[in-house]
């Protein structure tokens, strides 16, 4: 099955790019832009049919390779 | 004195390091990433490069390769590991260094010289060196280094901090501070300071005529402490 997981900067962590594309999206006129904050989305087939197990396997991905969890938090949806 | 240099795809500063290492008398061998044996060896290198294309976090796959078991269990037993630049990452991502290398904080890939302060000379990687300021070179895009407030705690009290980032009179402030990293760190130790992680390339820095030698100093320096 199909695993979704979305890993982010921790909030207090300084993401260059993030703040580049909002001071880009103020230019622009999005003036009402506050805050971006930049992350990485990856879709994992998993060769499990059972959800929690594929869950399972998900999380033990993040930890060990996909989030560097110094600086970053993941989230499976 | 026997040293390896690990070989990662994408790695660019290896050769470089080999020059440097064998300049000074080391007996040096290349390492492929896809070997799991290390050979005999007095110090192993990982260098400077874009391993992997810096996918995923620089140095994040490198961290994952064949051959890092091996130098993780070489590091543990106590043998002397040092990286530069992408090597320094890479060891981040291992763990056998604390926090993590992030974009450089003005978004920019910064290559030039600078100079660095050498905080802790009580390991082989300085013991007796005979300059506290080097100048040496820097060309990266994730060189910013951040750790937690507490792992920075611990980094001081147990003076792990190697190099802080200064001016050529090696005054430690903001201005001198090129990447953005937590209170001008360019590189660490472990805690039993036999593993060296940093940013600057003192084997770029070995040649009078086309560099510097602050690199020399370091390399010969280093010879002398493991002899």
């Amino acid at each position: 099955m199909k695993v979704k997981v979305i890993v982010t900067l921790k909030s207090g962590v300084l993401d260059p790019q993030g703040k580049a594309i909002q001071q880009t999206l103020n230019g622009m006129g999005f003036a009402n832009v506050k805050d971006v904050r930049q992350g990485k989305y990856f879709d994992i087939d998993i060769d499990e049919s059972d959800e929690q197990k594929a869950k399972n396997s998900a999380e033990e991905i993040c930890k060990k390779l996909l989030a560097n969890q110094v600086i970053e938090d993941f989230k499976i949806i | 004195m026997n040293s390896s240099v690990i070989i990662f795809p994408g790695s660019n500063c290896d050769r470089d390091m080999d020059v440097a290492l064998k300049k000074f008398g080391f007996k040096n061998k290349m390492v492929w990433h896809d070997d799991d044996k290390l050979p005999k060896s007095d110090l192993i290198v990982l260098p400077g490069g874009f391993s992997y294309g810096d996918y995923l976090r620089c140095g994040s796959i490198a961290g994952k390769s064949k051959i890092i078991q091996s130098v993780i269990n070489f590091a543990n037993s106590g043998g002397l590991v040092l990286g530069i630049c992408n090597g320094f990452q890479i060891l981040t991502e291992t763990g056998l260094l604390k926090g993590v290398l992030q974009q450089n904080k003005n978004i920019e890939f910064i290559c030039k010289n600078i100079f660095v302060k050498i905080n802790n000379i009580e390991n082989k990687f300085f013991e007796n060196i005979d300059k506290d300021v080097l100048e040496l070179h820097i060309a990266h895009n994730e060189g910013n280094y951040f750790c937690t407030e507490d792992e920075l705690k611990s980094l001081e009290d147990n003076n792990q901090i190697a190099a802080y980032y200064c001016g050529s009179d090696g005054k430690i402030d903001e201005k001198s501070n090129p990447n953005g990293a937590i209170k001008n760190i360019a590189g660490i130790f472990n805690e039993k300071k036999n593993i060296l992680g940093m940013m600057p390339h003192p084997e770029r820095m070995i040649d009078q005529s086309l560099s510097g030698e602050d690199g020399s100093i370091f390399f010969e320096n280093l010879l002398k402490n493991l002899k």
